[in-house]
């Protein structure tokens, strides 16, 4: 029972990083109706951030965080303009292929800035952890765990209480409409960018501290977001936050009981099965094109 | 695309000489290896042509059914010393089956998710390859690799390989002009028209993914031959991206344009390789080409070049004499019945138990106010909306069960009312979809009786003489026409037009309307939805009228039009 709940916790934690970069795909996908496929390396190029400040610099970590969350917002901006937004006028498909050619970008200019060797970024607090019963409580998935329900918060507070989350969703929905109705659209897409490239950072310096900082971590991450994403239903937000969850605890198990070389295997497994039996997801994308 | 009898013979010669030059020139190893590269490589690109270029969807694990070719060839040969030939067939065959399986489960979905399921199989085979060691020999890879005993030389394999490529390079170009071809173009422009042209979007979707997941295979085969040795690390998924790159870059939709952009990126990282010495410089740049080329060659460079050197002429048809019109016809009076038909959303009742009949030959108005569910009802009857309850039966067969394509298949042909024509291809290409409706007793599946019932269509809507303009050239007006010709080239047993005079001005509606009068002299039975009442009185013998997703009258259009509810209905008294 104690190695069964150890599990959970872990599970627990570590989709909770799935669940924020699936945040990030689902308001870039509701916004602009395209896939950001390279969501996962904003989390992998704010980790590597926040190894040039905090450890190779030795600037304290609370100002390493707000540079490197700067930084990502800058990216994200700067993403919005190179990537999407000449294409925006175009299909899903060449919108897609040039997220695709940006994360092969991202991830390879920072190897060939920073090398290959992966980096070890140390977590926020001292304490390691502490025993509670049967489970050890891991500090850093604490804060994980933490900051990733605080966030969630911030964004319903954000999107159903405040005048600019109702402008982010009129966008999703209808951008002719929202135009029409003094909606800034484009720069209600370029805050969708930037805020999902600062969600993708937060959760990629979250969990350099359980992995090793290392370039292959964002297509890693992205990959297990996404299928994060279809499990729940495809743009549905809480969907998103449920199945980063799901896959999380699904791989965690899967690599304890099953094979651990295979792991990373799981996820896909679980998303193909998903496809298969219950493509809508738990809660259901809306489709349908009207004829 | 197109293709007269002088290009034929221009390929083949050229064909011929590249494999007699193959066979024949020596070449020293590093560029023998190159070669080699390149024309396996192009075979798997022509594959991503197929998938991406002629049917619109993605493939994102190129590299993946390459990989399952050349395990096929390697591990068959190497290990179990089968014949190179039976490995070959076998790893196509295997990367067929993967890549319908993949197809058959994600391609009714949109293509984020193919995308995504592609991504997750090229790296569920890369974990696979590189762990199952027992079976694969893991990260060392497979070594001693068999040839077949005709083309043990290397000289010989290499022209082997280009042989194959200018075969499968054939086929492909020639792939667009046959039905199976248009039938992907018309997926990739517009997957309704497509439906409501009697193509089945999820089937040819499916064909498309398999050949290329073949031609994937058909390269890694050859490839894993003609170096005698494979590992896991040649089939990451950055190769599926460099696979990727090459089609787009030679432009998507030309086997030329794939063997253009697969030799350049071969050879330009080898002019490069001081590049290779930063590690991740090179990819980098491989990133950032891929965006420049989205955004500023969205044709890539073969589309580039033909856009300079626009001679592409097709021999002009003939016009084509009278379109001849003969719906299947039962005997029975009635063409079109739909009996307590009902479609809700969520909780609103669009259409709420609507019955009505159409009487063969007859043109029959559905009208009423915006919102009242004429245009949910057409899209329940051509099967694009399940119908929540109620039963649709053209010419007397129950058509309730069957998907829009096959309605259309059974008899149905409709126009939309966003106007929904395949953009890129030209008027005639258009119809001649429309033509070649499965069902339609008219025409033959030969192509040149396909392309004269279209003309004589275009002919019908007065659009004849510019039957070879591609669709974004006519106007508003006429593109409606178009639509209209295609769905008469089908010859359906009932014409459905949603709001076909919306956004015409008073000369094209006269136009249209002497077109309507026209198609019902012919016999077709037509239904007709329309707010332009005075367009509707003059051509509709019989009126049904909606409002609020109930029918509140049916009967001759004179005694309809009087009945005090549809006045208030229109008018808004009470």
């Amino acid at each position: 029972m104690g190695f069964f709940l150890q599990l959970l916790f872990t599970g627990i934690g570590i989709g909770a990083v799935y669940a924020l970069v699936a945040l990030g795909f689902v308001l870039i996908f509701r916004a602009t109706n395209v896939v950001n496929f390279a969501q996962g390396e904003f989390s992998m190029v704010a980790a590597f951030l926040m190894v040039v400040f905090a450890v190779d610099l030795g600037w304290p970590y609370w100002l390493a965080f707000l540079i490197s969350i700067a930084g990502m917002a800058l990216l994200g901006a700067v993403f919005n303009l190179l990537v999407y937004y000449p294409l925006r006028n175009r299909t899903y498909l060449p919108v897609l292929i040039s997220t695709i050619g940006a994360s092969i970008f991202l991830s390879n200019s920072v190897l060939a800035l920073y090398g290959s060797q992966a980096q070890v970024l140390p977590g926020w607090l001292d304490t390691p952890g502490f025993q509670l019963g049967p489970v050890y409580l891991d500090s850093q998935y604490l804060i994980i765990i933490g900051v990733t329900l605080a966030l969630v918060a911030f964004q319903y507070w954000l999107f159903e209480r405040t005048l600019i989350g109702k402008k982010l969703q009129a966008t999703s929905q209808d951008k002719e409409m929202a135009t029409l109705l003094g909606v800034p659209v484009a720069a209600m897409i370029m805050i969708t960018f930037v805020y999902s490239a600062v969600l993708g950072g937060i959760a990629g310096i979250l969990v350099a501290p359980v992995l090793f900082v290392s370039i292959q971590m964002g297509s890693t991450i992205a990959l297990k977001a996404f299928a994060a994403t279809i499990i729940g239903g495809f743009g549905d937000v809480a969907g998103a936050i449920l199945g980063g969850f799901a896959i999380g605890v699904i791989e965690t198990f899967g690599a304890a009981y099953i094979s651990v070389p295979f792991k990373d295997a799981f996820a896909f497994l679980a998303l193909v099965i998903f496809l298969v039996v219950r493509p809508q997801g738990i809660f259901g994308e809306r489709v349908a094109e009207k004829a | 695309m197109g293709g007269s009898a002088i290009g034929h013979i221009a390929y083949a010669l050229v064909a011929a000489a590249l494999v007699a030059l193959a066979a024949t020139v020596k070449t020293d190893g590093y560029i023998a290896n190159i070669l080699m590269q390149a024309a396996t490589y192009a075979i798997a690109v022509f594959g991503l042509s197929i998938v991406l270029g002629l049917c619109g969807q993605i493939n994102l694990a190129q590299a993946a059914f390459f990989a399952l070719g050349a395990y096929c060839v390697g591990l068959g040969t190497a290990d179990y010393r089968l014949p190179f030939w039976l490995c070959l067939a076998g790893g196509v065959a295997l990367a067929v089956v993967a890549g319908a399986g993949l197809g058959l489960s994600t391609l009714r979905l949109g293509g984020h998710y193919l995308a995504m399921v592609t991504i997750s199989f090229q790296q569920i085979l890369t974990v696979v390859l590189t762990n199952a060691i027992a079976f694969t020999h893991g990260p060392d890879g497979v070594s001693s690799i068999g040839r077949p005993a005709a083309f043990a030389s290397g000289q010989a394999y290499l022209a082997l390989a280009v042989l194959a490529l200018s075969i499968t390079g054939y086929l492909v170009w020639r792939l667009a002009d046959t039905r199976l071809g248009r039938a992907m173009r018309a997926v990739r422009d517009n997957e309704l028209a497509a439906s409501a042209s009697g193509i089945d979007v999820f089937r040819t979707k499916v064909i498309a993914f398999a050949l290329c997941a073949g031609l994937g295979g058909l390269g890694g085969g050859l490839f894993a031959g003609g170096f005698s040795y494979v590992s896991p690390d040649q089939f990451s998924f950055s190769d599926s991206i460099v696979l990727l790159t090459m089609a787009l870059l030679g432009g998507v939709a030309s086997p030329i344009g794939s063997t253009i952009g697969t030799g350049l990126l071969i050879l330009i990282p080898e002019w490069l390789r001081f590049l290779k010495s930063v590690p991740g410089l090179y990819l980098a740049i491989y990133g950032a080409a891929v965006i420049l080329i989205v955004v500023f060659m969205p044709d890539g460079i073969w589309g580039f070049i033909g856009r300079l050197f626009r001679t592409r002429k097709r021999s002009p048809l003939e016009s084509a004499g009278p379109l001849a019109l003969c719906p299947a016809d039962s005997g029975a009076p009635i063409a079109l019945e739909v009996r307590g038909l009902a479609k809700n959303f969520g909780g609103l009742m669009a259409v709420d138990g609507v019955d009505f009949q159409v009487r063969r030959g007859g043109l029959h108005g559905l009208i009423g106010p915006n919102g009242s569910g004429k245009t949910t009802t057409l899209n329940v009857v051509t099967g694009f909306y399940r119908p929540t309850a109620g039963a649709v039966l053209v010419d007397g067969v129950d058509v309730t069960a069957l998907p829009a394509h096959k309605r259309t298949i059974a008899g149905l042909g409709r126009t939309f009312q966003n106007i929904r024509l395949f953009r890129s291809m030209t008027a005639l290409e258009n119809v001649v979809i429309g033509a070649e409706r499965r069902g339609n007793s008219l025409v033959a599946s030969r192509h040149d009786a396909l392309r004269r019932r279209a003309r004589a269509a275009l002919d019908f809507v007065g659009l004849g003489d510019r039957a070879e303009e591609t669709i974004p050239s006519f106007s508003y007006g006429h593109q409606r026409l178009i639509e209209i010709a295609r769905a008469l080239a089908a010859n359906p047993t009932v014409l459905l037009l949603d709001e076909p005079a919306a956004g015409l001005n008073s000369s094209e509606k006269k136009v249209l309307h002497d077109l309507l009068d026209r198609i019902a002299a012919a016999g077709l039975t037509i239904v007709i939805i329309d707010h332009d009442m005075t367009l509707i009185a003059g051509v509709a013998k019989h009126l049904t009228v909606l409002n609020f997703g109930r029918r509140i009258a049916d009967g001759e259009t004179a005694d309809v039009l009087t009945e005090p509810e549809v006045v208030a209905a229109y008018l808004g008294a009470s």
